[in-house]
């Protein structure tokens, strides 16, 4: 059977697969995003804080992703919990330093104009800190995306949802005569989510960062 | 050159007048430091008034500046703006009804410029046709198109243009006070010109109370209703007009920060309305030859201005240029090559005048027309009389200062009669 022939045959179970992946990572992004910058505009004006956060998030994001979920199954059980903890955790780390990053870069004059035209502490972080580190926050955003839709695929193992899958089955029935397609397949899959979600984030560049800082 | 623009119909001065803003023993002391870097100033501002502090980089005068609006927390000592005591006033609440400029803009950069314009309107609650109307009004007040800088960004405006929206935004929500941490430091020499012109023709319009940290004096003299000039720690060396810091500075620090060149200066302060602008005979382009004729032949003068329809001046006509007029005066004379207003000051009056080759230049009204002319000899007896005067005013001033100290150390000797005995030795 040639690649093609097997995603003909196969087409429901790899669509089913591939809005899985796409669902998983997007859920995970959006609480990793949410967390990230939360532990970024909690930790940006102070130095240790700032380097705790960055340090231990990539400390986390040393830790082999197979070992993880690994370590993992025998606290939160089998299947989804395992997935999106682990994957929540690795795609902290470029969101949380991005936002530390963009937010420390935002002019200091421009913040003090902001308080001496009378802007409170929420308006400023609201309505200008944001606002001015939103460019590099979503390039970590889009970075950790990327990150994820490869890790993700190791959610298998732990009987987690998506196109690993696909790759772990190629693996495990190495040499008989669907494997290497189903591996390809996975694979494949990946590729092209990646790049759609890539697209996506280009277009809400587009439309959420003010043309006046635009590049 | 000042000249009144059409945006004279924005709003009527009435209501718009500044407070008064009263410094009391105002100190600042950092965190781990003993040396206070402001220490005890006292000063008032009267309503309507601009000061300029001014003084060498690190003296303070910003620290002091930012205190008014409680950027930075004052140590001790109390602040009041009008009638109220601000000090302990919750600093949002205060920073939204003082305006604050500051260097190379301040602007937001996403944000366009009726956005920035806007803040602070909103922030008080107006209403958004009220937010709207106000835009467009405070563009046109610092002359920039409304419908042409309305959407613009930030980074599309020139230096200068972003230094006036910053004064817009500052403006907006018509507060009594307003405060300029050295907001024409990064412009060039010629917008910054411009732009200080402008704020002159702005406060004649507003009357607002405006505190003005600059480290340029040039800045300050021109500006300054009074300029206070500070030394380390933001002790006040002196505290007056320009005139008199010209003229009579306080002591070495002073007249060092004063630089070269003080009578130079001096000439700045003073307009040509200020002077004795003398008569010339003048003749109408239109009247008849023969007359014109007579007069330069028969008079007492040797050189008449030739005024156009709009009795602008338009020639120099001296007796030698008849024989070649013939039946014409289109030939003859020199053409009028540079006027001055009567806004003018003396500095740029001297200018005209000592690159015209005869001497004189004529002095114009608000259309151009002619008013007088200016010349030599008028403008040497005039900076002679005004230097006189500056200095007899300062005789006594200091006089004045003497003697109050003379009572001070005596008032003090008596007090410590009963202790050392041996204190007093005045300065």
């Amino acid at each position: 059977m040639s690649f093609w022939e097997y995603v003909g045959t196969r087409h429901t179970q790899l669509l089913a697969d591939t809005y899985q992946h796409a669902s998983v990572v997007f859920q995970c992004m959006v609480l990793a995003t949410l967390l990230g910058m939360l532990i970024g505009v909690a930790t940006y004006r102070s130095e240790w804080a700032g380097s705790l956060a960055t340090t231990s998030t990539a400390t986390i994001l040393t830790i082999p992703s197979l070992a993880l979920i690994g370590l993992l199954i025998p606290i939160v059980g089998l299947g989804v919990p395992p997935t999106v903890i682990a994957l929540t955790l690795y795609g902290l780390l470029p969101v949380v330093r991005n936002a530390i990053v963009g937010l420390r870069g935002v002019d200091p004059a421009l913040v003090d104009a902001a308080k001496g035209i009378g802007m409170s502490r929420a308006a400023r972080l609201l309505r200008v800190e944001l606002p001015l580190a939103w460019p590099p926050i979503l390039t970590g955003i889009r970075v950790a995306t990327q990150m994820l839709m490869g890790i993700a695929a190791i959610a298998a193992f732990a009987s987690g949802p998506g196109l690993g899958n696909e790759i772990f089955r190629g693996i495990a029935s190495l040499g008989s005569a669907n494997s290497l397609n189903q591996v390809l397949a996975g694979t494949v899959g990946i590729v092209i989510l990646a790049l759609l979600f890539d697209a996506a984030y280009v277009l809400i560049g587009r439309l959420t960062i003010s043309r006046g800082i635009r590049a | 050159m000042p000249e009144p623009s059409g945006t004279s119909t924005t709003t009527p001065p009435a209501g718009t007048t500044g407070a008064r803003i009263h410094l009391e023993n105002l100190t600042k002391t950092y965190p781990g430091s003993h040396a206070p870097a402001v220490d005890n100033v006292n000063m008032e501002v009267k309503a309507g008034e601009i000061v300029i502090f001014v003084g060498p980089s690190g003296c303070g005068k910003s620290t002091t500046l930012k205190m008014i609006n409680r950027l930075i927390e004052p140590t001790s000592g109390r602040i009041r703006i009008g009638d109220e005591d601000v000090t302990d006033m919750d600093p949002v609440r205060l920073r939204r009804k003082v305006g604050y400029a500051i260097q190379a803009s301040g602007l937001f950069p996403h944000m366009t410029v009726a956005q920035n314009i806007a803040l602070v309107p909103k922030m008080i609650g107006w209403s958004r046709a009220r937010v709207a109307s106000r835009v467009e009004e405070m563009l046109d007040l610092v002359g920039l198109d409304p419908r042409e800088f309305h959407g613009r960004y930030p980074r599309q405006l020139s230096g200068g243009q972003q230094q006036r929206v910053g004064v817009a935004r500052a403006l907006a929500a018509d507060p009594p006070v307003l405060l300029m941490d050295e907001p024409f430091g990064a412009v060039d020499p010629i917008t910054r010109d411009h732009l200080q012109d402008e704020l002159i023709r702005l406060q004649h319009e507003l009357h607002k109370t405006i505190c003005f940290v600059t480290h340029d004096f040039d800045e300050a003299i021109k500006l300054g209703d009074r300029i206070a000039v500070l030394r380390e720690r933001s002790h006040i060396a002196q505290f007056d007009t320009p005139e008199a810091i010209l003229t009579n500075p306080a002591d070495d620090f002073v007249s060092g920060f004063v630089g070269a060149g003080a009578a130079l200066k001096r000439l700045n302060l003073s307009r040509v309305r200020d002077v004795g602008v003398v008569d010339f005979p003048t003749a109408g382009i239109d009247d008849p030859l023969q007359d014109i004729f007579d007069l330069l032949r028969n008079g007492s003068t040797n050189e008449l201005l030739l005024l156009d329809r709009n009795r602008r001046p338009y020639k120099w006509l001296r007796r030698g240029d008849l024989a070649r007029a013939k039946q014409s005066l289109a030939r003859a004379g020199t053409l009028v090559t540079d006027t001055v207003t009567r806004d003018a000051t003396l500095r740029d009056a001297l200018e005209a005048v000592l690159t015209d080759n005869a001497g004189r230049v004529a002095v114009t009204g608000r259309r151009g027309e002619y008013t007088g002319v200016v010349d030599m000899e008028t403008l040497m007896n005039t900076v002679h009389e005004l230097l006189e005067a500056d200095r007899l005013e300062a005789l006594e001033h200091q006089h004045q200062l003497q003697e109050q100290r003379h009572r001070e150390t005596l008032l003090a000797q008596e007090g410590l009669d009963t202790g050392e005995g041996g204190a007093g030795g005045a300065a």
